[in-house]
């Protein structure tokens, strides 16, 4: 099974109409996998003989025509647990744990008989930007081996570019759905915060995390978003407000004639070249279909940054109190008392980006720095987001590029982690306010053949006007049809 | 602006933060946390006063729940023990609170 050549639709035919079975489809899969993961790297944990399993079972069973993902095979970030599948985080404290129950999104698509292939790699309880902060290893971009597929859902975003699913989860606390979507030529969505419940993700910053989908379709992510998302008792921030059938309002009609598109200055400040020249184009062309595109300002972009690395880095700091050597997880060995098992077990488990973010976050919240810090940062927040009221008041989408670079040589920045943390300068600003974005493929860099994403913002809950903003690209251009040449030059 | 943390107050905060630096890395990280401080130090320049903060994205406010315990299961006990490091007849073991070690000191 070629995945470029299909999408869900197609594939949910074709296993109704027992084109495939579940389980052709799912040993396909592996195969297309075993054949690549080697170099790719996406995976940290293969769910084969389960996968295959639940595979007879949907095919003995019968695939329902209201089942969308029923045999359908898919990939899922390894920090959202999975019961009975080893779930880390990427994290050498979380190696050995097996969780006693599914999330919420696991839960949902059970409910629809998905195939879960894995568990997808990803940098140290998702902070990072590249993968490189992985316990375990980094994944390779699919377009050049050398190369980073960002962070830090790139295991998922590795695992859709390479051809291996359809889609994968992903989670998104400063940027991690849509950096490595704009990195691997792929689709991200990151919906509006409250969307999609939180239970069963392993916490990061709690008031910036959320489950989203990576794909290579728009059409694909509209539809895998709407099966994760609603109401769940579990999760108090996840909203009541019904969930609307995006994907039944994308089609042949669906276009951008008269849509008013912001394009903020500050999110061409500082960006490489041959981002900008895409990101040009990409305008030029929704503006050629008839969205009228303005210049706006949304003047606390450049605070964005260290605001969010405090208040992200001061809830991680306090989630992350939990690892403690005692109920699960790594305990350090020949320790001689309590006090010993909770320091030596946290400094042996955490990686080095994990202490320095649980470091900063105690530092901004300790006695004596916190007004400085951490409700200064607050403040910036509540700034940051009325710049977005601000221009959401005559505008129906904002449109910029989704990262300043294509993605980076491994091995680049890993050493300097402000520089890797300045990646995140046109990401964190949706998280700050909540609201959903979505980065698609617009074009590859003219340098390097790398591909550039995007990022197309939207009002709170709405991501009906992001998604139909991103079909129209997509179904007037040619980018999402390229597909990576394995291990060959682009 | 010169940045302001010492390692006298890494070695505070690690304390905090249930940490430990070795003394031979304490020099770099006190560096690398110090840069990103400065930083942070950005933030100086913006006006906030009047400012409430934000510290969070939802409008949901106290989400109530009926408060009632439920009962786990005996293979939920058993899955959760599986993941704790060392137990004993279906407790975790911990180590002394006290440290034995400076019991003869």
């Amino acid at each position: 099974m070629d995945f470029y050549q299909t999408d869900l639709s197609q594939l949910h035919a074709d296993l109704v109409n027992k084109k495939i079975s579940a389980t052709e489809l799912t040993k396909e899969t592996f195969d297309h996998i075993e054949a690549n993961d080697d170099q790719v790297k996406a995976f940290l944990t293969m769910n084969k003989e389960a996968a295959l399993k639940k595979a007879a079972e949907v095919d003995a069973a019968g695939i329902q025509d209201d089942q969308l993902t029923a045999g359908v095979p898919l990939a899922v970030k390894d920090n959202i647990l999975t019961k009975g599948l080893r779930t880390t985080a990427a994290s050498k404290i979380l190696e050995n744990f097996n969780p006693v129950y599914d999330a919420t999104v696991i839960e949902k698509l059970n409910a629809n008989n998905f195939i879960n292939v894995g568990k997808t790699n990803l940098d140290e309880f998702a902070m990072g930007s590249s993968t490189e902060n992985s316990a375990f290893f980094t994944t390779h971009n699919p377009w050049d081996l050398t190369r980073v597929p960002g962070g830090s859902s790139g295991g998922s975003a590795a695992a859709v570019a390479a051809g291996d699913v359809l889609g994968a989860l992903g989670t998104d606390t400063g940027g991690s759905i849509r950096m490595p979507a704009s990195f691997n030529g792929v689709v991200g969505m990151k919906p509006t915060y409250g969307r999609v419940s939180r239970w069963g993700i392993i916490a990061f910053g709690s008031s910036f995390d959320q489950v989203g989908w990576l794909t290579r379709t728009v059409k694909d992510n509209a539809l895998l978003t709407a099966m994760i998302s609603g109401n769940d008792p579990h999760d108090m921030t996840s909203s009541v407000k019904e969930v609307p059938d995006w994907a039944a309002q994308l089609n042949d009609d669906t276009n951008v004639k008269g849509l008013r598109i912001a394009v903020p200055k500050e999110y061409f400040e500082g960006i490489n070249d041959d981002v900008h020249d895409v990101i040009k184009a990409a305008l030029d062309h929704l503006e050629s279909l008839g969205a009228i595109v303005d210049e706006v300002s949304l003047p606390h972009t450049k605070y964005g940054v260290p605001a969010y690395y405090i208040l992200a880095s001061s809830e991680a700091s306090s989630n992350l109190q939990r690892y403690d050597g005692i109920r699960y997880g790594f305990r350090a060995k020949d320790v001689k008392n309590i006090e010993d098992v909770y320091v030596r077990s946290r400094t042996e488990g955490f990686g080095e980006e994990v202490k320095r973010r649980i470091m900063l976050g105690t530092f901004s919240l300790s006695a004596g720095f916190y007004d400085a810090y951490f409700n200064k940062a607050a403040k910036v927040r509540r700034l940051m987001a009325q710049d977005f009221d601000n221009v959401f008041k005559d505008h129906d989408v904002i449109v910029g590029a989704t990262g300043a670079t294509p993605a980076f040589k491994i091995g680049a920045e890993i050493d300097d982690p402000q520089t890797m943390y300045m990646n995140d300068v046109l990401t964190v600003p949706v998280n700050m306010a909540g609201l959903p974005a979505m980065s698609v493929p617009a074009g590859f860099s003219a340098k390097n053949g790398m591909p550039v994403g995007l990022q197309i913002i939207g009002k709170a809950f709405d991501e009906q006007t992001v998604y139909n903003t991103g079909y129209v690209f997509e179904q007037t251009t040619d980018v999402h049809k390229k597909a990576p040449k394995l291990g060959g030059q682009n | 602006m010169a940045s302001k943390i010492t390692e006298q107050q890494v070695k505070h905060v690690a304390e905090l933060a249930k940490l430990e630096f070795p003394e031979d890395e304490l020099g770099k990280f006190t560096t690398q946390l110090g840069n990103i401080i400065d930083m942070f130090e950005d933030l100086t320049q913006v006006d906030t006063d009047n400012v409430e903060p934000m510290t969070s994205a939802t409008d949901r406010v106290n989400v109530m729940r009926e408060d009632k315990a439920v009962k786990s299961s005996k293979e939920e006990t058993d899955a959760l023990l599986k993941n704790a490091p060392d137990t004993d007849d279906g407790y975790i073991r911990v180590p002394a609170i006290i440290d034995e070690s400076e019991d003869g000191e």
